[in-house]
C-alpha cells in the first residue's frame, strides 16, 4: 500500500478531526457490545481516578512539520503541517523548567523536531540548564538537507539522548510504514550516529531505537526483539545501539484511519482491551510526564494532545501558567485510546512499562 | 450447524472445549501455555515452528493464529515463508521417500 504524501488535515479527511476520532473510539465494540470504558476498567483495579505519581519529564512537541508522512503517525505530521513552536513559547518552557527542578528530563518531539528553526537554540538552552535532553529523531532528517548533516555532532556536543524509530531491520517492513527509501536512509543515518560515538560502549552517548508494529498487531517482548534487532543490525550493517523501545500503536489519527480502512479496527481494539494489564496501567507514562503542544497548551500525553484533550480543567492549561504542584494533583484525562498504553507489557515513549 | 465446517469466529472459542471435559481441557491448555514459553527456543522460533506445522496439518485456525503470532513475535515475511517451505519440503519429502518402498516392491514383483 503506498503512503499518501499529504497529511489527513491537508486532505480534509474526517480523521483529521479529533471530535470525529473520539466519536469512533467511543463506539468501538464487538457483536457482544461496546468495550468497557477505560476509566471503568481502571476502577476495577482501584486505579481510578488516575493521578500523577510525580512528574519528572517535560515532553515538548515543537511542531507538526516533518519530512516524512508515516502511515501510522499519531500526529498526522508531514511537510504540509505548518504548526511550529515559536521561540517565545520555548522561552515559556524554559521558565517553567527553571522553577521546576523536579523536571530533570526534557523530551523533544514533533514532527521532526529538528525542522523547527529554533530547535538548536532550544537544545542549547536546555543543555545549559543541565537538563537531560531526549530528541525523537526520525533519522532521515539527518540526510534530508546538507544543513542537517552535522546533527550527530550537534547532538554529541549537548549529550542528547537520541531516540529513533526503526520499525524493522528490513527495508520492506520499514518502508511500508514510513515511506519508500526510508530504511536505506535510516541505516545511513544510524551509521553516521555510530561514527561520532552514539550507541558505542563507554561513549556515554545513548542511541535508542523504537519499534512499533507495521500493521494491526501488538509488539513482541521488548527483550527478545532487542536481541534480534542487535544481531541483525550488527551483522547486516555494522550498527550498534543501546536499547530498543517497543511501542504499541495507539488507535488515533493516521493509524486509526489505517485500522478502519483495512477492516482491522474492531479486532485491534479487542486485542488491546483483552490484553489490559493492571501492572502496565499502574505504570503509564502520563503519571510522570507533562506534554506541551506547539502552541504552549498542556496535556497529559502526546496522544491526548493530538486529540485536543487538554489537562483537567481547573489546572494550568498553558505553559505560561505552569505550576507543577497543581498539575501533580490533577486527574489524568482518559479515553478509549488509553487501552493502547496498558496492553500486554505496556507501552510508553520509553517502551514497555512492566 | 453452520453451512461451512470452518468459521473464523470459532477460533476465539477454542477455550470452550473445556466445557465438556474441564479437567482434560485445563491440563491441555496449561501444557499448551508452557510449551510456547521462552526456553531453549525463543518465543519467535516456537511461533515459526507452529506456523510451519499449521501448514503441514493444514489447519486454518492455526494458520490464522500463528500468522498473527509470528508478526507479533517479530518474525518477518521471509522467515515466515521459509518456514512454510520447510513444511512443504517435509511433506513433499515424506511422499517421495516412500518412492523407495515402491521401488523395493517393484524389485520384488518384477523379473
Amino acid at each position: 500500500m503506498s503512503i499518501p504524501v499529504k497529511s489527513l488535515k491537508a486532505q480534509h479527511h474526517q480523521f483529521a478531526n479529533p471530535a470525529f476520532q473520539l466519536e469512533v473510539l467511543q463506539h468501538a465494540g464487538t457483536e457482544e457490545g461496546d468495550f468497557p470504558l477505560f476509566g471503568a476498567k481502571l476502577q476495577e483495579h482501584e486505579l481510578y481516578p488516575l493521578q500523577p505519581t510525580g512528574t519528572t519529564i517535560l515532553q515538548v512537541n515543537v511542531g507538526k512539520m516533518c519530512n516524512q508522512t508515516c502511515r501510522h503517525c499519531h500526529v498526522d505530521a508531514g511537510p504540509d503541517r505548518k504548526e511550529i513552536m515559536t521561540r517565545d513559547t520555548m522561552q515559556l518552557c524554559l521558565n517553567a523548567l527553571a522553577k521546576s527542578p523536579q523536571l530533570t528530563i526534557v523530551d523533544l518531539t514533533g514532527g521532526a523536531p529538528e525542522m523547527n528553526p529554533d530547535f538548536r537554540w532550544f537544545v542549547e538552552q536546555l543543555s545549559a540548564m543541565g537538563r537531560q535532553v531526549i530528541v525523537r529523531c526520525n533519522l532521515t532528517i539527518i540526510l534530508a538537507n546538507p544543513k542537517y548533516h552535522d546533527l550527530p555532532e550537534f547532538f554529541k556536543a549537548h549529550r542528547v539522548q537520541v531516540v529513533s524509530s526503526l520499525p524493522y531491520f528490513s527495508a520492506s517492513r520499514t518502508d511500508a510504514q514510513r515511506g519508500d527509501g526510508v530504511f536505506e536512509k535510516s541505516i545511513k543515518a544510524l551509521q553516521m550516529l555510530n561514527k561520532v560515538g552514539y550507541g558505542q560502549e563507554g561513549s556515554g552517548l545513548e542511541l535508542d531505537l523504537v519499534y512499533n508494529p507495521s500493521g494491526a498487531f501488538l509488539p513482541a517482548s521488548q527483550k527478545s526483539l532487542e536481541a534480534e534487532f542487535k544481531r541483525r543490525l550488527l551483522s547486516g550493517y555494522d550498527i550498534v545501539f543501546n536499547n530498543l523501545f517497543c511501542i504499541t500503536n495507539l488507535p488515533i489519527s493516521r493509524y486509526l484511519d489505517y485500522l478502519v480502512e483495512s477492516g482491522n479496527y474492531s479486532s485491534y481494539m479487542e486485542k488491546l482491551v483483552n490484553a489490559f494489564n493492571p501492572v502496565a496501567a499502574a505504570n503509564v507514562m502520563c503519571r510522570n510526564t507533562i506534554s506541551v503542544g506547539w502552541d504552549g497548551g498542556l496535556y497529559d500525553c502526546d496522544f491526548n494532545q493530538m486529540l485536543e484533550l487538554k489537562v483537567q480543567p481547573g489546572t494550568p492549561q498553558h505553559i505560561r501558567d505552569f505550576n507543577l504542584t497543581q498539575l501533580d494533583r490533577r486527574q489524568i484525562v482518559l479515553n478509549q485510546h488509553c487501552y493502547g498504553c496498558t496492553a500486554g507489557a505496556g507501552s510508553s515513549c520509553g517502551g514497555s512499562t512492566t | 450447524m453452520e453451512n461451512t465446517y470452518y468459521n473464523p469466529a470459532d477460533l476465539k472459542k477454542f477455550g470452550n472445549i473445556s466445557e465438556l471435559q474441564p479437567e482434560m481441557g485445563r491440563k491441555f491448555f496449561d501444557y499448551y501455555g508452557e510449551v510456547f514459553k521462552e526456553g531453549a527456543l525463543t518465543e519467535r522460533e516456537k511461533a515459526l515452528i507452529a506456523l510451519a506445522v499449521s501448514h503441514a496439518v493444514q489447519c486454518p485456525y492455526c494458520i490464522d493464529a500463528y500468522t498473527s503470532d509470528c508478526l507479533e513475535k517479530g518474525a518477518d515475511e521471509n522467515q515466515m515463508m521459509e518456514a512454510v517451505h520447510v513444511a512443504a519440503a517435509i511433506k513433499g519429502g515424506a511422499a517421495l521417500v516412500h518412492g523407495v518402498q515402491m521401488m523395493n516392491k517393484i524389485k520384488d514383483l518384477t523379473m
